[in-house]
């Protein structure tokens, strides 16, 4: 069995698996695991999307 | 001289006890994804780091990444193995079922291996964390 991810959806399910490992290990109240692990999600697809429309931009 | 400190203000930092959970829970960590955490009554934390990093790890896996084995070439191949092995279990089982051995023949193929990296590197954030919760440090 083998699965053909888009590059999006590769990069999106990379990004939620990563925060969610990086907010409970890097904070100690849930609280704080819960705004990390957005904040690191937030921050990974925005740089994936800033990434892509720079990659555009740089081919034109 | 004036600035310099008192060697009498300074102090020891306390040495951390170590405990038979502060071996086991790393070790067992390792093993299994999150189960570090688990056997230490941290339920949540460990159930969304076994699926997490579980999901990356065999989502590596299907789109036909590539798994490195021990090796002594060239450099990318070593840190490739190691992040690798930080999978555990998974990783054991995956070269004992002899998977992930396939060409890289399209470029999410090569995703899935950059997957099955992090999800050992990610692990090993895990296993120092659950030690951390081991000695106290974190609660």
């Amino acid at each position: 069995m083998t699965i053909q991810l888009t590059h999006f959806s590769a990069a999106f399910v990379f990004a939620l698996f990563t925060s969610i490992v990086f907010g409970i290990t890097h904070r100690e109240t849930t609280r704080d695991m819960l705004r990390y692990g957005l904040y690191c999600f937030a921050m990974f697809l925005g740089g994936i999307l800033v990434a892509g429309w720079a990659m555009w931009l740089v081919r034109r | 001289m004036a600035h310099s400190t008192p060697a009498k203000t300074r102090t020891a930092e306390p040495a951390q006890p170590t405990s038979m959970m502060s071996v086991i829970a790393p070790a067992v960590g390792w093993l299994i994804p999150g189960a570090g955490h688990i056997i230490q009554k941290r339920w949540i934390r460990g159930l969304l780091l076994l699926a997490s990093i579980g999901s990356l790890f065999v989502l590596g896996l299907l789109m036909q990444g590539h798994i490195y084995k021990a090796n002594g070439g060239d450099i990318l191949d070593i840190l490739g193995f190691i992040g690798d092995l930080g999978a555990g279990g998974l990783y054991i089982t995956t070269l004992t079922m002899n998977w992930g051995q396939g060409a890289i023949a399209f470029a999410v193929a090569d995703y899935g291996t950059k997957f099955m990296i992090v999800a050992g590197l990610l692990n090993f954030i895990a296993v120092a964390d659950a030690y951390h919760i081991a000695i106290g440090k974190k609660p």
